[in-house]
């Protein structure tokens, strides 16, 4: 396991996106929400939202998203974890939603969570704030806000540790599975 | 875990009751949207074949399965070949010849599910069969008395009346025992017997020695249809011995559950003030029993790793 970002530089990173996403916050001419995707996307909406306050901003309306019953890897023999609850306690119609995740891989999951958005409500913008961008994406999925971009390996794992804040890789061949074909 | 198949709540483990009823809370969610549908089942084929009357069952199927987009597809048998003499599996054949993903299934026969999940690689959701098992119906009367009792594991449950020929019955008993419920029956004996096969239950003679320390008292239809004057004089009888009206509801607790899997005759097995009283969970029931399926139909389609149309045909 390689530490990619320590407490020091994961601070950094929640700065510099509230700080643009205050700068949203202030100019909108719509409603604002922070959506997070669970699991890891919510812990980093919060974070955000005390940050923004701290900002000296009036919080912004909280949603969570479970992307699980829009996933497109249902069936491809994946575990499936439980389900989630969605909750999106504001008028989605009309509102600007700031979409958020803890780590950007293919793209997927946020074509899930666009889906599953507009299930509800036609919203007025959607923009894309992750916390880590760490490429390899099979979608033509990009976002607006990104805490640090890593360069990783497509079999690596990227985790997020919210109690110790800090970012690691694990790769395959460092385990004691060894490499899969 | 799940297996292939929802043929029975007996032998079913405690995880995979809490696992489907877990599910089932989300899926509630689902109801509670404007738009209520989600993808996960989208191109799937679900077939209900019912080879017994029934509205609400397959009703509440078919809207599971539109809710989680799947097609559905109905084959009621009264209007179809097995009055021109086809035999349950040359029905099941030509069903089968159409690549439906999932059969919902209900006959008056007990293991006529058991046998088209033995004889087809595709899941069987048995929705009833004979006096056996009815085991949807099981799990979202589990689902309702855990919203409100918090926990099953404990919790009182009171069945009233023809226990002997309730698939309804034989479902929660095993469901609930396994959840750690204590299920204490009553009914005229003729409708109750004394030996029960064997199910893990105490049996009362009266229904006021049942009602006064329940959590739950669940009443059964009066099924006139099955049964003949042989078990019950007359409805009135029943009525007076055995249904639930409001001087009994005053003998309970002030906070017990009253269930009833409809449809209910009014007047015999629960008094009309009754069910529409507080203490009613009937119509949460219904809406409990769309989500648990939406629960089933995910589970036992949603993990499916090899598509039925991928299997070899499995029919012997």
């Amino acid at each position: 396991m390689i530490q990619v970002a320590d407490q020091a530089a994961m601070a950094a990173a929640l700065d510099q996106l509230a700080a643009a996403l205050s700068d949203v916050l202030a100019q909108a001419t719509v409603p604002v929400a922070l959506v997070g995707i669970r699991t890891g996307g919510v812990t980093l909406a919060d974070r955000l939202r005390a940050r923004i306050v701290r900002n000296g901003l009036a919080a912004p309306a909280r949603g969570d998203l479970d992307i699980t019953l829009y996933r497109d890897d249902l069936y491809s023999g994946l575990e499936k974890p439980l389900l989630g609850d969605t909750d999106l306690p504001f008028e989605v119609s009309g509102c600007g939603i700031v979409l958020v995740d803890d780590v950007l891989f293919t793209g997927r999951t946020i074509r899930a969570a666009l889906g599953e958005l507009h299930d509800f409500g036609r919203p007025s913008w959607i923009k894309l704030c992750v916390l880590v961008d760490r490429g390899h994406r099979e979608l033509p999925i990009q976002p607006d806000f990104v805490g640090m971009r890593i360069e990783t390996r497509l079999r690596d794992r990227v985790t997020v540790d919210w109690v110790q804040d800090q970012v690691s890789i694990t790769s395959p061949s460092a385990g004691s599975g060894g490499t899969r074909p | 875990m799940i297996g292939k198949d929802l043929l029975q709540l007996r032998g079913m483990s405690r995880e995979t009751i809490v696992e489907i009823l877990d599910t089932a809370e989300q899926m509630r969610e689902v109801g509670r949207r404007k738009v209520k549908k989600v993808p996960p089942l989208r191109g799937r084929l679900v077939v209900t074949l019912f080879f017994e009357n029934s509205t609400r069952t397959k009703t509440s199927f078919e809207l599971a399965a539109k809710r989680l987009s799947a097609d559905t597809l109905s084959f009621n048998v009264n209007t179809s070949s097995t009055t021109k003499g086809e035999t349950l599996m040359d029905t099941a054949r030509t069903i089968y010849a159409m690549q439906p993903d999932a059969v919902v299934v209900r006959h008056g026969c007990a293991g006529a599910p058991h046998l088209l999940a033995r004889n087809f690689p595709w899941r069987v959701l048995n929705a009833g069969d004979g006096i056996h098992e009815h085991p949807s119906q099981g799990l979202l009367d589990m689902l309702t008395m855990r919203d409100q009792l918090k926990s099953l594991d404990g919790a009182r449950v009171a069945i009233v009346g023809d226990v002997q020929h309730s698939r309804v019955a034989r479902s929660n008993i095993w469901g609930l025992t396994t959840m750690g419920a204590k299920v204490v029956v009553a009914g005229p004996g003729t409708m109750c017997r004394n030996e029960l096969s064997g199910l893990p239950v105490e049996r009362r003679h009266t229904i006021d020695d049942v009602v006064k320390d329940a959590d739950v008292i669940m009443l059964l239809r009066i099924q006139h249809e099955r049964l003949g004057r042989a078990v019950l004089p007359s409805p009135r009888e029943y009525a007076a011995f055995y249904g639930l009206d409001l001087a009994r509801l005053r003998m309970a607790r002030p906070d017990v559950m009253v269930m009833h899997p409809g449809p209910i005759n009014r007047g015999v097995e629960i008094g009309a003030d009754v069910a529409d009283s507080e203490q009613s969970a009937i119509l949460a029931q219904v809406t409990n029993g769309i989500a648990v399926r939406m629960a089933l139909l995910y589970l036992l389609l949603g993990s499916d790793e090899r598509r039925p149309d991928e299997v070899s045909h499995g029919v012997d």
